[in-house]
């Protein structure tokens, strides 16, 4: 009687996420560099989550502030179609 | 008491001369060191491209104000009520630093882009945009009072 082939399924291994500010001590994230906060937000200009950029929860909410200086100051759209 | 470090971002319309500019920004300066601010650095971008269109311009003189003052002294609130007055005024920001703020923005004035890791691979982009809407303004500036 031949054994049935179990089946286990391969865990997909990803690099761990990490928090770049905490990494590289970023303490201060500038809201005049664009720039810079486009990797943290989508073709669509809009903020990506957490769980997709891997920054911590303190950083998050300076990301967010930055982002919205930005944009008051017109140097990120509210809305855009396509900016990458 | 001890004084607060704030930085101001103002968006002047482009449709200005290089002189009215430079008289809105010294009148700014004046607000400030006259009201006992002490001016620790100004920066002019030049007629930069918008995000998105104010007022139906697409461009902008931007000029940056870190100033210290006494929270006392109210400062802040004199210099947002003059450039809600000011009709050249497209946009404003007026925000208070932190200490991470104030140590950042010293590195960046001495010209230490290499500091955190991520700007300083944004960073070098910035100084060739900021040169290059200088020279575009002093050129525009005179077309631009041609249109109005």
């Amino acid at each position: 009687m031949a054994k049935r082939k179990r089946y286990t399924r391969t865990p997909i291994v990803r690099p761990k996420k990490y928090c770049r500010f905490k990494k590289s001590g970023i303490k201060y994230i500038d809201y005049k560099n664009p720039d810079f906060l486009m990797a943290f937000i989508n073709e669509q200009g809009k903020l990506l989550p957490r769980r997709i950029t891997g920054t911590s929860l303190k950083y998050q909410r300076k990301i967010a502030v930055a982002v919205k200086r930005c944009r008051h100051i017109a140097l990120l759209p509210y809305v855009a179609d396509q900016m990458k | 008491m001890a004084k607060t470090n704030y930085e101001s971002v103002v968006v002047l319309t482009p449709v200005l001369s290089e002189k009215m500019l430079q008289e809105a920004v010294t009148s700014y300066e004046k607000l400030i060191t006259e009201n006992g601010g002490e001016l620790i650095h100004k920066e002019n971008w030049g007629l930069t491209k918008m995000a998105y269109p104010i007022q139906k311009k697409t461009t902008g003189f931007y000029q940056i104000f870190e100033f210290a003052a006494e929270p006392s002294a109210e400062i802040v609130d004199k210099l947002e009520l003059a450039y809600r007055r000011d009709e050249q005024v497209l946009r404003y920001l007026c925000i208070k630093l932190d200490k991470h703020a104030v140590k950042y923005n010293e590195r960046r004035r001495n010209g230490e882009f290499n500091k955190p890791k991520e700007v300083a691979a944004a960073e070098p982009a910035k100084p060739q945009t900021k040169a290059a809407p200088v020279a575009e303004a002093k050129a525009e500036s005179t077309t631009s009072n041609e249109e109005a």
